[in-house]
């Protein structure tokens, strides 16, 4: 699974980091998404993919391998 | 169709276009109007007939709903033509102090991001600690004064407020005067000349709060948006005012609200309370919140947007410059996305809900929501585990007036 973030798209709702902490951060600066694992492993697929469904800005890129 | 629409509740026009608001049904205050729902089973969306006789669209489901809430063909820009306003006095109050929420980008993105950082998911957890001492006082404060008493103003009011207080800088020594000022701007009942009086009091005392924090900054939002925006010439003293009044006004209507319903419809099913109380699985209770976010749906006014451009979708066409109404709770009862959705289970999964609206407007400060309402709901019913009512439920007054729900009191005992 690959991820990727829209920076500009994020809104920092932060639903990404309540549904994978592990893989998506909120910058200290502005509190915008920081990506923290663009390949992320197998027991969190179904988090990420959750934080993507949640993600009210459509900022999440899930591709799946 | 619209003899079946008038059979529930909502009077329709000769030319079958139904009245919105409709009523809740007497009796089911949690669930929504009887006849939202049955033009849900009908259509994703439909017209409906406001207050200034305008025929905007209501979108009724929930996967039109998320998908037009994220379409940049959709405007949230207030000053636009057709824009649905919910009242003549809702319509003052949006236009006189123009926020962010009533704005597109780029204007929308600029605001909100410089007031993004502090709802920060790690941001919020911080402020835990203290918001369960908040918590704890206030029940201390409860327990040893006398029964019954009004859960609203003794515990449901003031535990959002005192947080966001001290977030922003504003004294809660003064929450008499913007607590009263707020009942007005939240009525959609009201004239717009009370409207105009309350919004104008607010902002009259947001610029002098402003001002004294730019003389004597202090380690608030206010003082820090103060020195890094308006000193910079980024926002203006007003503009500051402005967002400072939406997220004050923002931060403990809606919260004071999940608290008192939320309890109120946990004390109306007494096993959904005692899975509450028996835990401390802060999993449970964070699930129990988002369920309880979902059932209520206290945002029950509508999001409301106008079309820049023609969207099809549903089998309609939105044609630009039609008016949209996303009525979130019925949304939250689509059964195509939640199983048995009309029962309250704190056990399910309900983070698909859309209480918080969707799309880049959703709800800035749902993390720090999150966090009061997981301290409130996991603390107040274990230390006070003979909480009732203390009146029949029929005497409890619902806001049914209000462009937020919930009731206007809560008389408990324990």
């Amino acid at each position: 699974m690959r991820v990727s973030v829209d920076r500009e798209k994020c809104v920092g709702s932060g639903q990404c980091v309540l549904s994978a902490a592990g893989v998506f951060d909120q910058s200290d600066e502005d509190g915008i998404v920081v990506l923290l694992d663009e390949s992320p492993p197998a027991d969190v697929h179904m988090d990420v993919r959750r934080a993507a469904s949640l993600c009210p800005a459509l900022a999440i890129t899930v591709t799946e391998s | 169709m619209s003899l079946h629409i008038a059979d529930s509740g909502a009077p329709a026009q000769p030319d079958g276009i139904p009245d919105y608001p409709m009523p809740r049904a007497a009796g089911c205050p949690f669930d929504p109007a009887p006849a939202l729902r049955d033009l849900r089973a009908e259509a994703p969306l439909v017209k409906v007939r406001t207050w200034d006789g305008s025929t905007p669209w209501l979108v009724t489901r929930h996967a039109e709903q998320r998908a037009l809430l994220a379409d940049r063909r959709i405007s949230a820009d207030v000053t636009r033509p057709g824009y649905p306003h919910v009242t003549a006095a809702s319509r003052e109050r949006r236009l006189r102090t123009r926020a962010f929420i009533g704005m597109d980008d780029p204007e929308h993105a600029r605001l909100r991001r410089m007031v993004t950082a502090p709802f920060a998911i790690k941001r919020v957890e911080a402020l835990r600690p203290a918001i369960q001492r908040i918590v704890d006082r206030l029940i201390d404060d409860m327990l040893a004064g006398p029964k019954p008493v009004d859960l609203v103003q003794a515990f449901a009011l003031p535990v959002p407020s005192l947080v966001i207080c001290e977030l922003l800088g504003v004294p809660y020594a003064d929450h008499d005067f913007f607590q009263r000022n707020t009942r007005v701007l939240v009525n959609r009942d009201q004239p717009p000349e009370a409207m105009r009086e309350a919004v104008d009091a607010l902002i009259d005392y947001l610029e002098r709060l402003v001002a004294e924090k730019l003389a004597h900054p202090a380690a608030d939002l206010l003082s820090k948006l103060g020195v890094e925006q308006v000193r910079r010439g980024e926002l203006t003293a007003h503009e500051l005012a402005v967002t400072g009044m939406l997220l004050l006004v923002a931060g403990h209507e809606t919260t004071a609200n999940m608290i008192a319903l939320g309890t109120l419809a946990l004390l109306e099913h007494p096993d959904q309370l005692a899975a509450l109380r028996a835990t401390d699985d802060p999993k449970l209770i964070a699930g129990a919140v988002e369920e309880l976010l979902r059932y209520l749906s206290i945002v029950h006014s509508g999001r409301r947007r106008v079309a820049l451009e023609d969207i099809e979708i549903g089998g309609r066409v939105i044609h630009a410059g039609d008016g949209v109404i996303m009525a979130n709770e019925v949304a939250n009862r689509d059964e195509d996305v939640f199983t048995d959705p009309d029962r309250l289970d704190v056990h399910r999964d309900a983070r698909g809900h859309v209480a918080f609206g969707f799309g880049v407007h959703q709800c800035l400060g749902q993390p720090l929501a999150r966090v009061e309402l997981q301290v409130v709901y996991g603390t107040l019913y274990r230390r006070v585990p003979g909480l009732r009512l203390a009146v029949d439920r029929d005497q409890v007054p619902f806001k049914h007036d209000g462009l937020i729900y919930g009731v206007y009191e809560l008389p408990v005992t324990w």
